[in-house]
C-alpha cells in the first residue's frame, strides 16, 4: 500500500475513533445525569475504575506490548503518582487531621486551594481554580513518576527480558517500603493513608445550597483517561512509535537500522511511567485515599493480565479488557458470593440449562482446539469430553435431586468463577481479545466473517465442522 | 478465519457470562427487591441492612465473626414495626476482601441494592475508602470495630460503636505501666497497616508520658517469620511486647513465641481477641493480655443465646473459629445491628435520611455498654475490657476493666 | 551473641526453605524460559493438603500422600495450562502461570473460607532446642542439612542419569533437542514433578516453622525464592541454592534492626539489583549472546 493512502486511511480511522470516544463521553454524561444515582451507583463505580485501569493498562501496553520491554514496576509508578497527587492537593485545613500521627505535614501547599484563592475564593471562580489546581496536580503526579522512572531507567534498562522484569518489580517494592517508612512520615504519612483530598466528586457542579446540578464525576474520569490514551495513540503512530515497534521486533536489527536503543527504551519507559503516574492519581481519586500497601505486586500482575487478555500491542484491546475485567470481577459476578435459594422452578431450570450449556461449550472448545491443532491422539478426544461429561453429570444429578438450594454459592465463589473465565480466555485465545489489531479492524473482520457465514448458511453443503461457533451461539442464546 | 472464530467465541463467552450473571441475579433474590428501600406499599415490606465486611482476605476471620453477631441479632429481631405495617429486615452482605481498592465497588453494590443503613466494616482502611460512597448516597454507615480516628473524621455519614485507637493505645499503655510494671516495651506492627500504626503511636505517646521507653519495629505484609523480631525483643531486654496486628500475623507470632519459650508478656489490641489466636497461644509461657470491647460473662443471657446460635449451625461454628467462645467483635456486631434497629424504629421509616437523623440521637444500652454518638459520630466510651489468656486451658479469663487514667 | 546466633539460625533455615522452592523456579525456567508464578501457590496448597489430610489419617501416611498429591498437581498444571501454549508467545505462557496462581489462591480462599488454618505439629521437627542460648525448633537445624542432601541428590540425578542428560540438553537447546528424538514433553513433565516434590518437602519445613496458612501464604516465599533464583543466575541449581541462603540471611539481619525492619523485603531486591548491575545474568548465570 502506498504511504499516502495509508496515511489517509489512518487519518480517517483516527477521526472515527475520536468521534466514537466523544460519543461515549456524551453518553456517560447523559447517563450520569438521568439515571438514579443511588440505584445505579455500581455502574458508575465500575466505569470509573474501568477508566482508570484502562489508562494504566494502555500505558503498560506501551512498554510491554509496543516496545517489548517486560516491566513489572507499574504499581510502583502508580504509587508515586497517587502520593504526589495527594500530597499536593490536601487542603491545609485538613493536614493536621490527616497527618495526625506526625503533628501535621512538612509540605503545606495545596494546588486546588492556591488557585481557588487566586480566582476569588468561592463561587464559580473558586471552583474553576479548584479544578485547575487538581489538573495541575495530576500532571505533577505524572511528572514525579516520570522523573523516578528516568532515575531507575539508568541502571535497569540495560537488563534483558526477565531480569528487567524482576528488577522493575524490585524497584516497585523498594518504593513501597520507602513510602511506608516512619522517618518520612511528615511527607508520606508513613503507613497511614492520605485522604481528604479532592476527588472526582468535586467535579460535580453544585448550586449555592450544595445540591448537585450537573454530575460530571464519571465523565471527568473518562475524559482524562481518554485524553491520555489519545496522547499515547498519537505517540505510537509517530516515528517514535515506529521505532518502539522496531525494537520490539528485533533489537539488534533495530539498532542496525540506526535506532538509538538506549534513548528509545528510556523514552518509552519514562512516558509509560508518566501515564502510570497519572493513572495512580486517578486511582487515588477513585479510592478516596492513597495507602502504599494497595500498590503491591498483585496489582501489577492484575494489570499485566488485563494487557495480555486485551491483546499485547492493541490499545483498544487493553481498554476494553480493563472494563470487562473490572466489571466481571467486581460487579457482574458478585451475586455468586451470597448464599441463596431459587425462588421459582423456572429460575432453577434456567440455572440447569445454563450449566448444561457451559458443559457443552467447554467440550466444544476443547474439541475445537484439538481440531485446530490437527490432533491425532485419541486420548485428547476423551479428555476433551470427560470434562464436559463431569459437569453435565453433575447437572443431571442436581436436576434429579430436586433441591432448590443454589449449590456452591458462598463467599469467594465469585473469584473462583472469575479466575476460571480468565484461564479459559488465556488458554483458548492466546493472543487475547484483539491480538495486536485495533477495534475497527476486528469489527471489519467480524463483519466479513458474518457475511461469509450467511453465505454458507444459504448454501448449507459448505457448512459443518464448527462446533465452537455453534456452542458459542448456544451459550449466548440461552439468556 | 480461525482468529475471527476465536474472537467471536471470546466475546460470546464474556457476554454470555455477563448476561448469565444478570439473569441469575433475579433468582438469588438478595439484591433485587423492588423500589429501593422497601417503601413500596403492600406485598414485600422489606428493609435492607447492608453488611459491609471483609469475608475473605487478611481480616476475613474477624469480618466473619462480626457478621455472626449481626446475624444473631437479626435472628432475634427479624422484623420491625413501622406505623401499623410489619417490615421484615434483610441483611445484604458485600465482601470488601479486606482491601481498600475493592471497597468502593463493594460499597456501591450495597447502595445499588437499596440498603437503608450499612453496618461495618472490620478494617479501618476499607471504611475510609467506602465512606464517600455512602456519603454521596446519603446512607448512614455504622462502623463496628474500625478503631482508626480517620474513619469518622470528616465523614458525616459514618458512625461507629467502638472506642478508637487513641483510647485503646492509652489503655494498653496504662495497663503495661500499672499492672505489668513494664519500663520498656517492644512494639511490633505490620508496615502499611493504619490500625497497627495508630495503636502503636498512641501507646508510645502515653507510655513515654508515663516515663517508659519503647522500641518500634515493623514487618512487611504477608510476612510469616517473626522469630527474628521476637529474638530482637529479647535482646533489647524489654518487659512487654505490644502486637496490635491482624489475626493472620498474631497467630504466627503466638506460635513462634511458644517455640522459642518466650517469657515476656504479650499485649494485644482488640484484633487479638480471637479464638484462633487463643488456640495458637495454647501452651504459651508468657502472659498474654488483650484489650477488648466485651468479656464473656458480662451478660449471661446474651452469652447463652449466642452460644446456642453458634452451635445450631456447623457453618456458624466454623466461622467462629471452630468453638463457641464469644469474640468481642461478634458482640459489637450484635450491638451495631441493634443500634441500627433502634434508629429505624425511632425514625419510623426506612428512609436513609430519617435513619441518619435518628442515629444522631442514639442512646442505646447494648451488651457492650451504653452507646451514644458524639458530634464526630464516635461512640462515647471510657472503659475497655481486659482479657487475660489462660494458655494452659485455652480459655480467656476476665481481667476486669481499664480506664484512661486522668 | 544470642541475638546473632538466633538471627543466623533463622536466616539459614529460611534460606534453606527458599532454596527448595527456588530450585523449582530455576529448573522450569532453565528449560521453558517460563517464570512459573504458580509455584509459590503450589507450595501453599502443599501446606493446606496436610492440614485437611491429618484430619482423617495419621501424619506418617499424610505426609507421603501429600508429596504424591502435589507432584500430581504440578504435573496436571503443566499439562493443562502450559503444554497447550507451547507454541504461543512467551508472554501468553507467563500469563497462564499468573492465571493459575490466581485460580489456586481464589480456590483456596473459597475452600478454606478465607480463614487461617494451622499446620499440625510434626513430632521431632516441632520440638524446641537451645543452641548458644537461642531457642529454636529442630526444623531450623535440620533444614540446611536436608537441603544440601537433596541438592546433591538432584545434581547426581541431573549429571548421571539419562533423564538428567535429557534435561540438560533441553535446557541448552530446546529445538535441537526435539530433533534428537528426546521426548520433550516427558522431560518437561519430569521437571515439574521434581520441582513440585521439592516444594512439597520445603512446605513441610516451612510450615512447621510458620504454621498459620492463609491462601496468600505462598506468595511471599514464592517471590523471595524467585528473587533468589534470579540472584543466583536463573537456570542454575547451585546458583539458586546459594542465592536463597544469602537472601534468607540478609532478610533476617535486616529484620532484627527495628528502624529498618520495614525494608526486609526491599533489601532482598536492593541486593538483587546491585548484583544484576554488576553481573546482568546473576551470580552463576550464563552469558547470553544475541543472534540476529
Amino acid at each position: 500500500m502506498p504511504a499516502a493512502t495509508l496515511e489517509k486511511k489512518s487519518k480517517r480511522g483516527a477521526f472515527l475513533s475520536l468521534a466514537g470516544v466523544a460519543a461515549v463521553l456524551a453518553l456517560v454524561i447523559v447517563l450520569e445525569n438521568t439515571l438514579d444515582p443511588n440505584r445505579n451507583i455500581i455502574v458508575f463505580t465500575t466505569l470509573k475504575k474501568g477508566a482508570v485501569y484502562a489508562l494504566v493498562a494502555v500505558s503498560m501496553n506501551l512498554l510491554n506490548g509496543f516496545t517489548g520491554l517486560f516491566s513489572l514496576g507499574h504499581a510502583g509508578f502508580m504509587l508515586l503518582g497517587g502520593y504526589a497527587y495527594a500530597i499536593f492537593t490536601i487542603p491545609s485545613a485538613q493536614r493536621e487531621s490527616v497527618y495526625y500521627m506526625y503533628d501535621g505535614s512538612a509540605i503545606n501547599f495545596s494546588f486546588p486551594e492556591f488557585f481557588s484563592n487566586l480566582f476569588g475564593g468561592s463561587g464559580a471562580g473558586g471552583a474553576a481554580g479548584m479544578v485547575l489546581g487538581m489538573l495541575i496536580a495530576i500532571v505533577i503526579a505524572g511528572l514525579v513518576a516520570a522523573l523516578v522512572a528516568w532515575l531507575i531507567g539508568l541502571p535497569v534498562l540495560k537488563l534483558k527480558s526477565d531480569y528487567l522484569a524482576i528488577a522493575t518489580l524490585g524497584f516497585a517494592e523498594i518504593i513501597r517500603a520507602i513510602f511506608q517508612w516512619e522517618p518520612g512520615g511528615r511527607i508520606t504519612n508513613g503507613a497511614n493513608a492520605l485522604k481528604s483530598f479532592p476527588t472526582f466528586n468535586n467535579f460535580n457542579i453544585t448550586d449555592a445550597e450544595g445540591e448537585i446540578v450537573l454530575r460530571l464525576s464519571t465523565s471527568v474520569c473518562f475524559a482524562i483517561s481518554a485524553l491520555c490514551i489519545f496522547l499515547i495513540v498519537l505517540l505510537i503512530n509517530s516515528s517514535y512509535g515506529r521505532a518502539f515497534k522496531a525494537i520490539r521486533e528485533d533489537e539488534v536489527a533495530a539498532e542496525a537500522m540506526g535506532i538509538n536503543l538506549a534513548k528509545h527504551k528510556r523514552l518509552s519507559f519514562i512516558i509509560s511511567s508518566f501515564f502510570a503516574g497519572v493513572g495512580g492519581a486517578l486511582f487515588a481519586m477513585y479510592v478516596n485515599q492513597v495507602q502504599a500497601k494497595t500498590f503491591n505486586s498483585a496489582m501489577t500482575y492484575e494489570l499485566l493480565l488485563i494487557v495480555v487478555l486485551g491483546g499485547m500491542g492493541s490499545i483498544s484491546g487493553s481498554a476494553i479488557a480493563a472494563f470487562l475485567y473490572v466489571a466481571c470481577g467486581e460487579w457482574w459476578l458478585r451475586f455468586l458470593d451470597s448464599e441463596a435459594a431459587f425462588k421459582s422452578a423456572s429460575d432453577r431450570w434456567a440455572f440447569i440449562i445454563v450449566l448444561a450449556a457451559a458443559a457443552a461449550a467447554l467440550t466444544a472448545l476443547l474439541l475445537w482446539r484439538r481440531k485446530r491443532q490437527g490432533a491425532r491422539k485419541f486420548s485428547e478426544l476423551w479428555t476433551a469430553c470427560l470434562l464436559g461429561a463431569v459437569v453435565l453429570g453433575y447437572d443431571i444429578y442436581y436436576a434429579a435431586s430436586g433441591s432448590m438450594e443454589v449449590p456452591f454459592l458462598r463467599t469467594g465463589f465469585r473469584m473462583v468463577v472469575f479466575s476460571v473465565i480468565i484461564m479459559v480466555v488465556v488458554l483458548f485465545f492466546r493472543r487475547g481479545l484483539m491480538g495486536d489489531k485495533e477495534l475497527p479492524a476486528r469489527l471489519r473482520e467480524l463483519a466479513a466473517f458474518i457475511r461469509r457465514l450467511a453465505a454458507k448458511i444459504r448454501r448449507p453443503s459448505a457448512g459443518g465442522g464448527k462446533p465452537g461457533a455453534a456452542a458459542g451461539k448456544e451459550a449466548g442464546g440461552d439468556e | 478465519m480461525k482468529k475471527i472464530l476465536a474472537l467471536l467465541l471470546a466475546l460470546c463467552m464474556v457476554f454470555a457470562l455477563a448476561a448469565c450473571g444478570e439473569s441469575a441475579e433475579e433468582p438469588s433474590g438478595q439484591s433485587s427487591a423492588p423500589e429501593g428501600s422497601g417503601e413500596s406499599a403492600g406485598g414485600d415490606n422489606v428493609i435492607k441492612i447492608g453488611v459491609f465486611e471483609p469475608l475473605t482476605g487478611a481480616s476475613g476471620a474477624g469480618g466473619k465473626q462480626e457478621m455472626l453477631g449481626m446475624e444473631y441479632a437479626h435472628s432475634l429481631k427479624p422484623t420491625v414495626m413501622i406505623g401499623d405495617t410489619e417490615y421484615s429486615i434483610e441483611l445484604v452482605p458485600s465482601d470488601n476482601e479486606s482491601t481498600a481498592d475493592v471497597a468502593p465497588s463493594a460499597a456501591a453494590e450495597l447502595v445499588s441494592a437499596g440498603v437503608s443503613v450499612v453496618l461495618g466494616t472490620y478494617g479501618s482502611s476499607a471504611s475510609i475508602a467506602a465512606a464517600p460512597t455512602f456519603e454521596s448516597a446519603k446512607i448512614p454507615a455504622i462502623g463496628v470495630t474500625c478503631t482508626n480516628p480517620q474513619v469518622t473524621e470528616g465523614n458525616e455519614y459514618y458512625f461507629r460503636t467502638c472506642f478508637i485507637d487513641p483510647f485503646q493505645g492509652t489503655v494498653l499503655a496504662n495497663y503495661a505501666w500499672e499492672q505489668l510494671g513494664a519500663q520498656k516495651v517492644y512494639m511490633l506492627g505490620c508496615s502499611g497497616e493504619e490500625y497497627d500504626g495508630g495503636v502503636k503511636n498512641y501507646f508510645e505517646e502515653a507510655f513515654v508520658a508515663l516515663g517508659g521507653e519503647v522500641v518500634d519495629a515493623n514487618f512487611t505484609e504477608n510476612n510469616a517469620d517473626f522469630s527474628s523480631y521476637l529474638n530482637s525483643a529479647v535482646s533489647e531486654g524489654v518487659d512487654a511486647i505490644l502486637t496490635p496486628v491482624a489475626i493472620q500475623y498474631s497467630t504466627a507470632i503466638m506460635q513462634q513465641a511458644k517455640s522459642m519459650n518466650l517469657e515476656i508478656p504479650i499485649l494485644g489490641s482488640d484484633t487479638l481477641d480471637n479464638n484462633a489466636v487463643l488456640e495458637a497461644a495454647q501452651g504459651l509461657k508468657s502472659e498474654f493480655v488483650v484489650t477488648t470491647f466485651y468479656n464473656e460473662g458480662g451478660d449471661p443471657d446474651f452469652d447463652a443465646g449466642f452460644k446456642e446460635f453458634i452451635n445450631s449451625d456447623s457453618v456458624n461454628l466454623e466461622n467462629n473459629g471452630g468453638n463457641d467462645m464469644i469474640a468481642a467483635v461478634s458482640v459489637m456486631g450484635y450491638d451495631a445491628y441493634n443500634v441500627a434497629y433502634d434508629a429505624i424504629e425511632r425514625a419510623q421509616s426506612a428512609d436513609p435520611a430519617a435513619i441518619y437523623e435518628a442515629l444522631k440521637s442514639t442512646n442505646w444500652d447494648g451488651v457492650t455498654g451504653n452507646i451514644q454518638f458524639d458530634d464526630n459520630g464516635d461512640a462515647i466510651r471510657d472503659v475497655a475490657y481486659i482479657k487475660i489468656a489462660d494458655t494452659a486451658n485455652n480459655t480467656w479469663e476476665n481481667g476486669g476493666t481499664q480506664t484512661v487514667a486522668e | 551473641m544470642q541475638l546473632a546466633v538466633s538471627t543466623l539460625l533463622s536466616g539459614i533455615s529460611a534460606g534453606g526453605q527458599y532454596a527448595l522452592i527456588a530450585i523449582g523456579y530455576t529448573l522450569v525456567y532453565g528449560i521453558l524460559r517460563l517464570i512459573n508464578f504458580a509455584h509459590g501457590d503450589v507450595f501453599m496448597v502443599a501446606g493446606l493438603v496436610v492440614i485437611y489430610m491429618t484430619a482423617s489419617m495419621p501424619l506418617y501416611v499424610a505426609l507421603p500422600l501429600m508429596v504424591v498429591f502435589i507432584v500430581v498437581l504440578g504435573f496436571c498444571i503443566e499439562r493443562a495450562a502450559y503444554k497447550p501454549l507451547r507454541s504461543a508467545p512467551r508472554m501468553s505462557v507467563m500469563i497462564s502461570a499468573i492465571g493459575v496462581s490466581f485460580l489456586i489462591q481464589n480456590f483456596a480462599t473459597y475452600y478454606t473460607g478465607g480463614l487461617a488454618r494451622f499446620y499440625p505439629e510434626i513430632p521431632f521437627l516441632y520440638d524446641s532446642v537451645t543452641i548458644a542460648g537461642a531457642t529454636t525448633r529442630w526444623v531450623t537445624i535440620v533444614t540446611p542439612f536436608l537441603v544440601v542432601a537433596l541438592v546433591l541428590l538432584l545434581l547426581l540425578l541431573i549429571n548421571k542419569t539419562k533423564i538428567g542428560l535429557a534435561m540438560r540438553a533441553a535446557a541448552k537447546d530446546f529445538e535441537t533437542c526435539q530433533l534428537m528424538g528426546i521426548k520433550i514433553n516427558s522431560v518437561i513433565s519430569f521437571t515439574f514433578v521434581i520441582g513440585s516434590a521439592l516444594a512439597a518437602i520445603g512446605s513441610i519445613l516451612y510450615f512447621t516453622n510458620y504454621p498459620s496458612i492463609m491462601p496468600q501464604s505462598g506468595a511471599l516465599p514464592g517471590l523471595r525464592a524467585f528473587v533468589a533464583a534470579v540472584f543466583g543466575g536463573i537456570g542454575s541449581i547451585p546458583g539458586a541454592v546459594v542465592g536463597a541462603f544469602i537472601i534468607g540471611i540478609c532478610e533476617n539481619i535486616v529484620k532484627v534492626n527495628p528502624t529498618y525492619s520495614i525494608f526486609s523485603d526491599a533489601v532482598t531486591f536492593i541486593i538483587l539489583i546491585v548484583v544484576l548491575g554488576v553481573k546482568p545474568t546473576g551470580l552463576f548465570g550464563e552469558k547470553v549472546t544475541d543472534k540476529v
